[in-house]
């Protein structure tokens, strides 16, 4: 026996008051995890965002396009490294339920622009260039439709027709791309630009933005300068932003999720606060007489003392951790779902960190008063409590 | 027993102040124990009984006077000496056994011994050796929720004398018993007081229980009234 079996006989022998106390730290961890994974996963791309790459869009909104020209232009203006360009195909596989994020781009390009984040085969890649119908397709969506490399496969559009009237484009799979880090999007897919402008039937020439990587973070502030210059008062004027600024907007307009967030978290563990405070002092209001027994035994106060703020800190601990394993199998079960909309949503290890600094924070604040009337307790007046 | 003096309570007085009162418990007492004994102390409700086992116990401090054990004085020792002093030197046993509920019967025995050095192994075998003594072997593993009030009070006899204090103080160890099961205690407690020369003190109301102890001092209003030996 030791003073941490004491604690754990104590804390567990009023079995209903432990299991609910429990259960509510476990729901309060449980959401604190998943909701912080989520908000993670949501901002992964902001923060996953490289310093020196730029978004250039339509001035007017950035479902406006932009003449294919512009991406040639753009190209000679100083400072720039590489110029990369997208055209949202609004793509879905066999019915419209089943969406798949396709993007129109030039594979001569896409990789000089985003080669930090798509981890691809070389000789894969080659593949897809060189195929006008290949299409380069993320993990993600392979594992979703279980599509292999060499599969021929239809994807319908539900923006674009073809020349003829149909809206089913038929692509070789060239490569399955994966991504350098693990809260990376795998979502997508890519398709040839060429074949796609060639091919359908109304608005060619355009794209929809421009992702541009700079020789230097530096130099992004006058690249930013000298591309909207270039076609301002034009009919197509140009906005361009950091990458990191472009992502945060776009995760704005799902609403403020960090501050619904921190609402739920704060709520549920001032809830968690009242209530294993309260439970916790009646706990030891009811074991006052034993503590009497305990001191007069020759246990000191001090030991009393710690043997108190130990119980408070094993039953937030306990539930605490119970309730992040749980949020991890929840969230592997979310990343497995088909038609999951985010990239893998992970208990990540500042999440982690975070939820152990609540944990000491709130068996600290929950159990420091019952341990300083623990430690104050006079044995003569517990004994003569029963 | 010996002659040599356990201990000695030298002009002891103790007051409480309640709201504007003062009430005086004690006022300049005098009592030593010797070394082997086993003293009853008698006496009518506010005599002052429990206060002065709660001296001789180290969990109350006298308002003036000295209290020395073993030649050493202990009522000017701070609370977490006393508080090592009480572990090392004196076992108690109460009225109302105040057992750990949440523990079992061998376990609550145990508790004394995680304020020693002692090994688990060696604390094992110590309590073996105390359940074995009160005649509990057998329902070590027993919650003392199952057990009786007699077997309760053995349980905790075993708790006082596992560690092997000199000093075993008894506040009521009948108390809550009925006649035959308290002539069991007591004979325990007279055993343990002539086979292993632990010196026993105890309070009661109960003459017939007072009987069993070699002397008894009569207490009332703070004063030894009378003296007898009952040997």
């Amino acid at each position: 026996m030791s003073d941490f079996y004491l604690v754990y006989k104590n804390l567990t022998r009023k079995k209903l008051r432990f299991f609910l106390t429990f259960f509510a730290i476990f729901i309060a961890f449980l959401m604190f995890g998943a909701l912080a994974a989520f908000d993670k996963a949501l901002n992964a791309g902001v923060e996953l965002s490289a310093d020196n790459r730029l978004v250039s869009v339509n001035k007017i909104n950035f479902t406006q396009p932009l003449p294919i020209s512009y991406v040639r232009k753009v190209q000679t203006v100083e400072g720039i490294e590489a110029v990369a360009q997208f055209n949202w195909f609004g793509g879905y596989y066999k019915e419209p339920r089943q969406q798949v994020m396709t993007f129109a781009v030039d594979p001569a390009t896409l990789l000089a622009v985003y080669g930090d984040d798509i981890a691809i085969d070389e000789e894969r890649y080659d593949g897809w260039q060189k195929n006008q119908q290949g299409i380069l397709v993320g993990k993600a969506v392979a594992d979703l439709y279980d599509w292999k490399v060499g599969d021929r496969i239809p994807l319908h559009s539900n923006i674009f027709s073809k020349r003829g009237g149909s809206s089913s484009w038929a692509f070789d799979i060239e490569g399955i791309f994966t991504a350098k880090y693990p809260q990376a999007d795998t979502n997508s897919v890519y398709i040839h630009y060429k074949y796609f402008n060639e091919t359908q039937s109304f608005g060619g020439d355009f794209i929809g933005w421009m992702g541009i990587r700079t020789v230097d973070p530096k130099l992004n502030e006058q690249v930013i300068k000298a591309i909207d210059d270039m076609f301002a008062n034009t009919p197509f004027e140009t906005e361009t932003v950091p990458e990191k600024a472009f992502n945060q907007s776009f995760i704005a307009q799902l609403g403020n999720i960090g501050l619904i967030l921190s609402s739920v978290v704060f709520a549920s563990f001032f809830i968690i606060l009242v209530i294993v405070g309260f439970s916790m002092a009646l706990a030891i209001r009811e074991r006052t007489n034993e503590i009497g027994v305990m001191k007069t035994l020759g246990f000191s106060s001090l030991r009393i003392f710690k043997m108190v703020l130990m119980e408070s800190f094993m039953l937030i601990f306990l539930g605490g951790i119970a309730g992040l394993f749980t949020a991890t199998y929840f969230l592997g079960f979310l990343n497995n779902a088909p038609q999951f909309p985010l990239p893998d949503l992970i208990l990540s290890s500042d999440i982690i960190l975070k939820a152990v600094m609540i944990m000491v924070f709130l068996g600290l604040i929950t159990g420091i008063v019952p341990a300083v009337n623990a430690l104050r307790l006079n044995i003569i007046t517990a004994l003569s409590r029963r | 027993m010996t002659d040599k003096i356990l201990y000695d309570l030298r002009g002891v007085s103790k007051e409480f102040v309640k709201g504007k009162e003062k009430i005086t418990i004690f006022d300049n007492l005098n009592m030593s124990i010797k070394e082997g004994e086993f003293l009853a102390i008698m006496g009518p409700s506010g005599s002052g009984k429990t206060t002065l086992l709660n001296l001789l116990g180290g969990v109350d401090k006298p308002t003036s006077g000295e209290i020395w054990f073993n030649d050493s004085r202990v009522d000017n020792l701070s609370e977490s000496q006393l508080a090592k002093w009480r572990a090392g030197n004196i076992g108690f046993i109460f009225q109302f056994y105040n057992l750990m509920p949440m523990l079992n019967a061998e376990r609550n025995v145990e508790l004394p011994l995680l304020l020693t050095n002692l090994s688990s192994k060696q604390r094992k075998k110590n309590v073996a050796a105390a359940m074995e003594l009160v005649g509990l072997s057998d329902r070590a593993k027993h919650m003392t929720s199952e057990m009786s009030g007699g077997q309760q009070q053995r349980v905790a006899i075993a708790r006082a004398i596992v560690s092997d204090p000199k000093l075993i103080l008894c506040d009521e160890p009948t108390g809550d018993l009925d006649r035959k099961t308290a002539d069991e205690i007591l004979s325990m407690l007279q055993l343990l007081n002539r086979d292993f020369g632990k010196t026993i003190l105890m309070v009661t109301h109960d003459p017939s229980a007072a009987a069993y102890a070699k002397r008894t001092l009569h207490l009332d209003k703070g004063q030894f009234i009378e003296k007898e030996l009952t040997t």
